[in-house]
């Protein structure tokens, strides 16, 4: 679906980005796991095609991502970044509405179908009753969801054309939630997953998260893969360890069925070999 | 809700409609009463017609004048405010203005001519000058950045305004009185327009920034959501910039050629029409320029009557206008 071979990327002299290799499979779900500024967010960056690296190359289905046109990138591929924040006071359906610019010519305006597919969107995000709603107005987690819906709109075919595997990438898309819509963002990432055939790339600090949703994690570190694979593989001590220089015990949960991650103590530097 | 394309048609017959009756009414107003019967009399030659003459050379041209320069500039500044997401900026911010007054400055101090040409020197010295400080400004933003950085724009856009008031205080230096008093009044911004040449020669500009503006509505509205969103929407946003940045740019050199630097046009205009249609730039660009349009000779008529036979140039109406308002938006904002 999505690959990335030997990607190097920097906004200055240094690179943030380290010869990173990884592999989304169709319907995969997969998480990238670093601590801050470890490359998670220029990395979704690469793999959007919003930068373009210096070095190795992304492809979309198999075609390299620069011989497509940003039209054709964005229908198949749609990214929901960690905050919005609209210049002007926009309406959410207008917010959604805005996801179908790739499928619109340059002087060509929403049509009913349109206003379907976005009202579809915002409908399996449970922001339907939103939509006349100012987004400026919205709760963190509310904005949130309808950026997913948005996305979901940006992706989702026109009733002519067929239909082809998208993908949805999240930069940290809970770091600025409370609990209870980090759980709700969670469950909806997971059903959208379920029931679009949707391929999902998530970046987080979060383990606990990282751990429920995902099937495959890329651990990353100063710009480089440390790690990669199926969650029960890569998410053990001694990776955590290696990750966040942090202690922690991974046991799996008796209700969820999923690895937790229970951090016990930061690793103290005398203690390092 | 309503679909955009009724919005749009709404937002045209409104605006159209008041449009339309301010250049009909405009060239009516004035300290000398005309009669429109008189004026479209074919019987009495247009020679023994003072009413005639009033209506064709003295007002219609200022009014049209108004027209476009309000125009222009309210819908550079709908264009300014949504290129740099930031609904304070003006079509000034940019140096455009200042560029311009250093150019007329220089043009009316020196007494250059382009007699020669046909046209006078001011107007083209002011369209060079901010052609000018735009360049300096977009070369600065485009330097050290992958594309175009939004706040390097911003301040660059700042400095220039700065270090080119302070060049026309040099040159004002070494005008005389008389000098002075036509840079002085040009600076208020005075749509002194007794001829149809400067609307004709302004005019293949507008033309152009508008088709352009019209293509840019869209690219607005996804620029709104920040620039690596609207990429990922399958924009290209550096081009977006650029043909917004250049179109914006030109459409302000134009109208300041044509009547100076009248302020606060390109600010409260796009602001009451997102208050009366929403946000979507494809409403809100044609509803600006129209509205402008009426806006600027609606001033203009208060400008020419408020202490007649004495005309006010329109940058003071503007500005007395426009300074509370811009107050009230920064206070409403916070």
């Amino acid at each position: 679906m999505l690959q990335a071979a030997d990607l190097t990327f920097g906004y200055g002299e240094t690179p943030v980005v380290r010869g990173v290799s990884l592999e989304v499979p169709a319907n995969g779900f997969v998480g990238i796991l670093g601590p801050n500024g470890s490359g998670k967010t220029t990395l979704l960056r690469l793999l959007a095609g919003t930068r373009k690296p210096q070095q190795g190359i992304v492809r979309l289905g198999g075609t390299p991502l620069l011989s497509l046109t940003r039209a054709e990138i964005a229908r198949r591929m749609a990214v929901v970044p960690q905050e919005t924040q609209l210049a002007f006071e926009y309406s959410v359906l207008e917010v959604v509405l805005m996801g179908r610019y790739p499928h619109l010519g340059a002087f060509e305006v929403e049509g009913p179908g349109d206003v379907e597919i976005a009202r579809a969107a915002l409908t399996s995000t449970g922001t339907l009753d939103l939509e006349a709603r100012m987004f400026s107005t919205l709760s963190g987690g509310e904005k949130q969801r309808v950026i997913i819906a948005a996305a979901l709109a940006q992706i989702s075919a026109s009733a002519q054309s067929a239909e082809q595997p998208a993908i949805l990438l999240l930069d940290e898309p809970t770091a600025a939630l409370d609990l209870k819509y980090q759980l709700e963002t969670a469950s909806l990432l997971r059903t959208l997953h379920v029931a679009h055939a949707l391929s999902v790339v998530v970046s987080t600090h979060d383990l606990n998260f990282a751990a429920a949703l995902c099937e495959t994690l890329v651990m990353l570190k100063d710009g480089r893969v440390i790690a990669a694979g199926p969650v029960d593989d890569v998410l053990t001590p001694g990776r955590i360890r290696e990750l966040y220089d942090v202690e922690a015990e991974v046991a799996r949960h008796a209700r969820t069925g999923h690895l937790t991650v229970v951090p016990v103590s930061a690793t103290s530097a005398h203690r390092r070999p | 809700m309503t679909s955009i394309t009724q919005r749009l048609t709404l937002t045209l017959l409104v605006f159209g409609g008041l449009a339309v009756a301010a250049i009909l009414l405009g060239p009516l107003i004035g300290s000398t009463p005309i009669s429109l019967a008189r004026v479209f009399d074919r019987s009495i030659p247009f020679a023994d017609n003072p009413d005639a003459q009033i209506f064709f050379i003295a007002r219609l041209p200022r009014t049209l004048a108004g027209a476009l320069v309000g125009a222009m500039l309210a819908s550079a500044g709908v264009i300014f405010q949504g290129l740099l997401r930031n609904p304070l900026a003006t079509p000034f911010t940019l140096g455009v203005s200042a560029g311009a007054a250093l150019g007329a400055m220089l043009a009316i101090t020196f007494g250059w001519s382009l007699s020669w040409l046909g046209i006078p020197a001011a107007p083209v010295a002011s369209f060079a000058g901010s052609l000018m400080a735009v360049g300096i400004v977009y070369l600065l933003a485009t330097a050290r950045h992958r594309g175009m950085s939004t706040n390097v724009l911003l301040l660059a856009g700042v400095t220039m305004n700065a270090f080119f008031s302070a060049l026309i205080l040099f040159v004002q230096y070494f005008a005389d009185f008389a000098e002075t008093f036509r840079i002085l009044r040009w600076l208020m911004g005075d749509l002194d327009v007794s001829s149809y040449q400067p609307l004709v020669t302004a005019l293949p500009l507008a033309i152009f920034s508008f088709a352009t503006f019209a293509w840019l509505a869209r690219p607005l509205n996804l620029m709104s959501l920040g620039p690596d969103a609207a990429e990922s929407r399958g924009l290209n946003v550096l081009g977006a910039q650029r043909a917004a940045f250049l179109s914006a740019s030109l459409a302000t050199g134009a109208a300041v050629s044509v009547g100076g630097p009248v302020g606060f046009v390109g600010i409260i205009v796009p602001h009451l029409v997102r208050l009366l249609v929403g946000a979507d730039h494809r409403v809100v660009l044609p509803a600006s320029a129209l509205f402008g349009a009426a806006f600027l000779i609606g001033c203009d008529a208060v400008a020419r009557t408020v202490m007649s036979p004495l005309e006010l140039p329109v940058g003071v109406i503007t500005a007395l206008i426009g300074g509370p308002f811009f107050l009230w938006l920064l206070v409403r904002r916070t």
